[in-house]
């Protein structure tokens, strides 16, 4: 076997079907067309290594199915599926599952085990020293975020449905396999875990470049996590193969139009996130300067605030230029409360959702460590997708300004 | 009342029985759970013999335990078989039936996620399946043990060398000397609920993860119990 770090793998279905048992004979209808859950239909999917590939649609619909037989839990009754060129079906099954990441809803984590014993299932499998089972568990452990001094020894009841979710998708990384297979692998935490959990991925994976099959029946989480999305109808057929933007902006079909939603175009505003955004320079004071030359430069600005700052540059609040003092200097106290802060992961959509829920019109954008990097205002958010894509996201919408 | 006196001449004969009452119930129990375990196994590899295996194993349960005595005393005479296999026969209905439902307790997620990280059958038996059926499995040897705990003081049906402390129950009985009963009784009651505690804390000691982890300790629903009524004189 050859040992070269291999760090994605394309993933093709070709002509791809899965028939579940022959349908019962009745009496009083001809051929039995309707199809079982779960079904498969000469599914055909090109999926470029390095790439997340979102296959999306209602239950039932064979997207699960699909996921399982790229490591045979489930046989294809017919076509054949080419993991880097070679098909899956002629490699022995258990060295193959061993090369692909799996990871599952419920976890499916070892309740016996401890963390770290999960963790290193994989490269233990595979029949790597014990010693640097360990040492990569911890490095996985530590990559998803969770303290392995704190939480190598613990069993996955001791963890919340977030933690576990986190060392489930550990565990399918130890072995770096080239490709993951991930079934609604956020599906069983609270909105909010869940959110951070994709981010985190994201960044994860900008990093890590696998190929992924990603299962959902979420088409905000399809639109945020694939690079490409797959949108599966009834029956196991694919209704749209594309991009996320292409499907927001040309929905193939009734059914896509329907199932990515009557607000595709707000959808739209979660495709771009405020990195693309030209910010605007704020007016800065800094904690302790003199008061005096500072509200003449706010003053100076058509924009009434001056944002006031700390020594590590990290925005504190707000202080209207006519609250600020001619003499003395500017401290903590002056300020009122902030805008958001927005940073340049977040979406057009999340930072629009912010800044009406706080009821203000500009947002602050910072930096990983905090600092400020800019402002974003309604405005700029406007000029950027009106400069941006085909189709106006508010067009049709009457949005009123 | 009580004579204390008779209890204290022979405290020697007391010790000897309880030895030996264990002694009789660990065969069983033993002999029990290694035929009970094989054919648990059998039913994990082959599903349609569990209907047969476990109705046969609850037939066997409802014989009257003096039946059988007499009728293999023609076969093997008075001795440990005649004891043994009667006790053995009974502790299979509540065994295989929980180390069955032991190996069944394994989460579909857990084998899902087990086949998918490349375990094939038989290391996923071994390190998933297996050490996960232990909570439900040391919960049919916690009945097991205590009814054949019970049970061994029937044998002593089969004469003095037999029975455990039940030789002081039968020979009390006879000689309306209720003294000597209450030496055979209480002593087994005791020992059945020593050992009943000693198996909680070997489970406790083989599930430390069920100790963090309330739902997957068996529910009462989980754990089987055999028929009801159980096997009398």
């Amino acid at each position: 076997m050859t040992k070269e770090r291999a760090t994605a793998a394309t993933v093709e279905f070709e002509h791809v079907s899965k028939v579940y048992g022959p349908a019962p004979a009745r009496p009083h209808s001809g051929a039995g067309q309707t199809p079982t859950p779960g079904a498969v239909n000469d599914l055909s999917l090109s999926i470029p290594a390095g790439k997340i590939c979102v296959l999306v649609g209602p239950s039932g619909c064979g997207k699960t199915t699909s996921l399982k037989m790229v490591n045979r839990l489930i046989e294809p009754t017919s076509g054949r599926i080419l993991l880097g060129g070679v098909d899956a079906a002629s490699r022995d099954v258990t060295e193959l599952r061993r090369g692909i990441g799996y990871v599952i809803q419920q976890t499916g984590l070892f309740p016996h085990q401890t963390i770290i014993e999960n963790v290193g299932t994989v490269p233990r499998l595979l029949g790597w020293p014990a010693a640097r089972v360990k040492e990569r568990s911890e490095e996985l452990l530590g990559l998803v975020g969770l303290d392995p001094a704190r939480y190598a020894g613990r069993f996955p009841g001791q963890l919340s449905g977030g933690e576990r979710q986190r060392v489930g998708v550990a565990r399918a990384l130890a072995a770096d396999p080239p490709i993951m297979l991930m079934d609604e692998p956020f599906g069983a935490v609270d909105p909010i875990v869940r959110e951070r959990l994709q981010h985190e991925f994201l960044r994860l994976q900008e990093e890590l470049a696998k190929t992924i099959l990603f299962v959902t029946h979420d088409i905000d989480e399809a639109i945020r996590m694939g690079d490409l999305v797959a949108v599966f109808e009834q029956g196991g057929r694919v209704a749209q193969y594309g991009t996320p933007t292409e499907l927001l902006a040309n929905p193939a079909s009734d059914f896509v139009a329907r199932f990515v939603g009557a607000d595709r175009g707000l959808k739209r505003l979660s495709l771009s996130r405020i990195s693309e955004v030209e910010l605007r320079p704020a007016v800065v004071g800094r904690i302790g300067e003199p008061a005096g030359p500072a509200g003449k430069r706010a003053a100076a600005d058509p924009f009434p605030y001056l944002l006031l700052v700390d020594a590590a540059d990290r925005p504190v609040g707000w202080v209207r230029d006519l609250d600020i003092p001619g003499d003395g200097v500017l401290t903590e106290a002056m300020a009122i409360p902030m805008s958001p802060l927005l940073s340049g992961q977040t979406t057009l959509k999340d930072a629009l959702s912010m800044m009406l829920d706080a009821d203000v019109h500009t947002g602050i954008v910072v930096d990983r460590d905090g600092r400020l990097k800019g402002l974003v205002t309604t405005d700029l958010i406007g000029a950027f997708l009106q400069s941006h894509g085909s189709v106006s996201p508010l067009a049709g919408s009457q949005a009123g300004s | 009342m009580i004579d204390w006196g008779w209890i204290g001449d022979h405290l020697g004969a007391i010790l000897s029985r309880t030895i030996q009452h264990l002694e009789l119930a660990a065969i069983a129990v033993l002999f029990g759970f290694a035929i009970s375990f094989a054919l648990a196994v059998l039913v994990q590899s082959r599903r349609s013999t569990y209907p047969l295996i476990s109705g046969f194993a609850g037939l066997l349960y409802t014989i009257p335990s003096l039946a059988v005595f007499a009728a293999l005393v023609s076969v093997t005479g008075l001795t440990i078989y005649t004891a043994e296999i009667p006790l053995i026969m009974y502790t299979l209905v509540i065994l295989v039936r929980n180390i069955v439902a032991g190996f069944d307790a394994t989460p579909g997620d857990v084998l899902d996620a087990a086949d998918g990280m490349g375990y094939n059958r038989r290391e996923r038996f071994q390190r998933i399946v297996l050490p996960l059926s232990v909570p439900l499995m040391v919960a049919g040897l916690r009945l097991a043990s205590v009814s054949t705990i019970g049970l061994v003081t029937i044998t002593a049906t089969l004469g003095d060398s037999f029975g455990g402390l039940g030789f002081f129950i039968f020979e009390g009985y006879h000689r309306f000397f209720p003294t000597e009963i209450l030496t055979g009784a209480v002593p087994s009651i005791l020992l059945a609920i020593a050992i009943d505690l000693i198996l909680v804390r070997v489970q406790r000691r083989l599930t430390p993860w069920a100790s963090s982890q309330p739902p997957s300790r068996p529910t009462f629903e989980q754990i089987v119990v055999g028929p009801a009524g159980g096997p009398t004189g």
